[in-house]
């Protein structure tokens, strides 16, 4: 039986390729994203829609259409003297003549040649190219008109820094919280969280159930949460910092967010250089001395070449700082970067919990505080693993929301996340980015990301953005504006053979978590 | 087959059409209609495409005959020899052959014979011949007096009435000419303005 829905007629590599639609299959039948297999005379192909049009044999059709009564022509000409093209673009070889269908699937570098018949692709080719699920393979979700269960290799996608795109609402925090899921059950690495919002942890919040399951509920043994507040249900512990461990790099990081002039940022940097690791305690301490005890400050400005407004601009900054709830004013040391380290060196993936606390500045401030720190350990234990020729650190994803507030063009150079994202994981260390603004990012970080998954986004910057470095931009493009305003995405780059547009698994999905008896509770993941 | 009705004898050949006489004046075979004619092994299939009536004597101009008491068949009544003055003729293109029972829809190697006879076509061989609608590209250039698009609507009008499924065959047909005419629209949609179902219209 013939399944094809239609021929190749034209195109090229680098443009895609056009079939004109046969054998009474419409436009109507072919969403893009669709994807299609093509056998040519010596090698089969798979590639995607990308777009469908309508065209005419004769112009004339278009000037003078059938009456619209006339449905004995309408039918006749449909297919013929009017008819459907689907553009495709061409990805992977899957098999040729001289060495069978593919183990491995390979990027096209030719197309099939005229009149090659095009067909759907079918489930099981799909899991030839994406694999079926395994140790490794996690099922993220089903290609979109399909059955088949969308594989993601998970410790080939924690292998870069990746990112998630998408407005606020497609489902961003759910697929991630899947992610992670999914890293947690089948990556050697570990996790570290910053969580913005407190979806990841104990629960999450559905716009239609209510609560979800977080990950601590699915994995007991191997979440732990840090909170930043006081008395914070289901947590294991609390996030508090020591004003000694702030650095001027904070301030020039939250510089804008602080309100801070340029001036006062580097005046920080001279006053840490001039006061020790206590700078902060001392500049406060000064800039409350009385009018007759002045000669302190005036002594700082003067010999800091410190403008009287930079100073005050500074002080402001670091007295808000300074009132903030999770500031340690215990007296003794905050633990929290050891206890943090020691969780995720021994395997426990951390989630930091802001609460109440979900402020931009604090998000930045507590993320590129810890996250420095820690990486600092990395690099440490990175450099003396290698010095010993002995095992190195376990990997470690952190995960940030909201990322162009780290990683925009003024900041990435500096803040601790450009540098991870930039390094590719040199420390065993990468970055899994959620953001809604994708443009708002540094475009060599974004084109450093490995795998990208694209949620619906109706900026065409942040499109744009979302998509560069990547091959078929154009054909991409088009899919990311069609996709639903909920639940559906576009995954592409390096853990996957070719762009995928899917629908992430439901999060209520009782099917979701099995293998494993230890994880056994995580099969019954409805709200509660 | 053969025990259908004689029409005809041929009076003029070539290549892609043959000419013939009526048996009987007035008993011309329709318009768009399906003829057979014998040649050797083969039989050949053509299309009427036009017909006359004329003196039989090419010199002797008709006059009226009619008044007020006799018209129309009375005439021919009241003069018998009106009968053996004139005769009907009509022109066939030849649209294929069936050979060993199989039939082809081109033209055959040789034209009809002449003073051969000409039979008109059963509903069965109609719709045995018309299985395959290739045929209707040779109507395309037939440089007869009647407008292309009339008679390939005559030839598939007649066609669907021997057909089971008149409105399938219309719609296989239209869509072979949509193919055949992808280049030429109006000339398209004037033919299937034509051969358009009757509930459709
Ligand atoms: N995979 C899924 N399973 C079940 N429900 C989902 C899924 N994805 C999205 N939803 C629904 O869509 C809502 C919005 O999703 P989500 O909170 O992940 O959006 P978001 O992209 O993170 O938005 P924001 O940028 O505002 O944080 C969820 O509350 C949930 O009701
Ligand atoms: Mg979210």
């Amino acid at each position: 039986m013939d399944d094809s829905i239609g021929v190749i007629v034209g195109g090229s590599l680098s443009g895609g390729i056009t079939a004109k639609l046969q054998n009474g299959c419409s436009v109507e039948d072919i969403n893009v994203g669709r994807y299609v297999t093509i056998q040519g005379r010596q090698k089969k192909f798979m590639g995607m829609v990308t777009d469908v049009g309508l065209q005419v044999t004769d112009t004339q059709l278009t000037m003078s259409p059938p009456d619209s009564d006339d449905d004995f022509s309408a039918r006749i000409l449909n297919g013929i003297g009017a008819y459907g093209t689907a553009s495709i673009t061409p990805y992977l070889l899957i098999a040729d003549s001289d060495r069978g269908n593919l183990e491995v699937p390979e990027p096209v570098k030719t197309i099939p040649s005229h009149f090659s018949k095009v067909r759907m692709s079918t489930d099981a080719e799909f899991q030839a190219v994406f694999g079926e699920e395994d140790e490794k393979r996690f099922n993220i979700g089903n290609p979109l008109d399909m059955e088949y269960k969308l594989c993601l290799d998970i410790p080939k996608f924690v292998e870069r820094s990746n990112g998630i795109f998408g407005k606020s609402g497609t489902g961003k925090t759910f697929f991630t919280r899947l992610l992670l899921g999914a890293m947690i059950q089948k990556s050697k690495g570990v996790n570290l969280i910053f969580d913005m919002h407190n979806e990841y942890g104990h629960a999450g919040t559905s716009e239609e159930q209510g609560k979800v399951k977080g990950l601590k509920q699915f994995f007991p043994g191997k979440v732990t949460t840090f909170s930043l507040e006081e008395h914070a249900l289901h947590s294991d512990g609390r996030v508090e910092i020591d004003l000694e461990d702030l650095e001027p790099e904070d301030f020039s990081i939250l510089g804008r967010t602080l309100n801070m002039t340029d001036l006062a940022v580097s005046a920080t940097y001279a006053c840490r250089r001039r006061f020790g690791k206590n700078w902060i305690r001392e500049v406060l301490r000064i800039s409350q001395l009385t009018d007759d005890e002045n000669d302190e400050k005036e002594n700082l400005l003067k010999s800091e070449v410190i403008a009287q407004g930079s100073f005050e601009n500074m002080v402001r900054a670091l007295n808000k700082i300074n009132s903030m709830g999770y500031i340690n004013k215990t007296g003794s040391k905050s633990n929290i970067v050891n206890e943090i380290m020691s969780r995720l060196i021994g395997g426990v993936n951390v989630v930091i919990e802001f609460g109440r606390h979900s402020d931009t500045l604090t998000y930045m401030l507590i993320s590129n505080l810890l996250a420095r720190r820690i990486y600092d350990r990395y690099r440490d234990l990175t450099e003396k693993a290698i010095a010993n020729d002995t095992a190195k650190p376990i990997p470690l994803v952190i995960t940030i929301e909201e990322a162009h507030n780290f990683l925009n063009e003024s900041l990435a150079q500096n803040s601790i996340f450009g540098i991870i994202a930039r390094e590719m994981r040199k420390y065993n260390v990468t970055l899994l980015v959620i953001d809604q603004r994708p443009s708002g990012i540094q475009e060599e970080i974004l084109s450093q990301l490995g795998t990208k998954v694209i949620f619906l986004m109706d900026n065409d910057r942040d499109i744009d953005a979302a998509l560069s470095g990547t091959s078929g931009k154009t054909a991409l493009r088009g899919i990311v504006a069609k996709l639903a305003s909920k639940q559906q995405a576009l995954i592409f780059g390096h853990a996957l053979p070719m762009p995928v547009s899917f629908r992430p698994r439901d999060y209520n999905d009782s099917t979701f978590y099995r293998d494993g008896d230890e994880d056994e509770s995580f099969d019954d993941i409805f709200s509660e | 087959m053969s025990e259908n009705l004689k029409i005809g004898e041929i009076i003029d050949v070539n290549t892609t059409s043959f000419s013939a006489e009526c048996v009987k004046l007035n008993e011309i075979p329709s318009f768009g209609g399906l003829v057979r004619t014998p040649e050797g092994d083969r039989d050949l299939y053509a299309v009427v495409t036009y017909a006359t009536t004329s003196s039989v004597d090419a010199g002797r101009h008709p006059v009226a005959r009619g008044n007020d008491d006799e018209e129309n068949e009375m005439i021919f009544k009241a003069n018998p020899q009106l009968e053996k003055l004139f005769r009907s003729e009509f022109t066939a293109v030849v649209v294929g052959y069936k050979e060993k029972d199989r039939f082809s829809h081109h033209l055959p190697p040789k034209p009809a014979r002449i003073h051969y006879s000409v039979y008109d076509c059963s509903d069965e061989e109609i719709r045995a011949f018309s299985e395959d609608l290739s045929f209707l590209s040779l109507l395309f250039n037939t440089n007869e007096n009647v407008s292309t698009e009339e008679l390939v609507s005559a030839v598939i009008r007649t066609c669907a009435e021997a057909s089971d499924d008149k409105e399938a065959f219309l719609e296989k047909a239209g869509r072979e000419l949509a193919r055949l005419l992808n280049r030429d629209y109006m000339r398209l949609k004037m033919i299937l303005e034509r051969i358009r179902p009757q509930e459709d219209r």
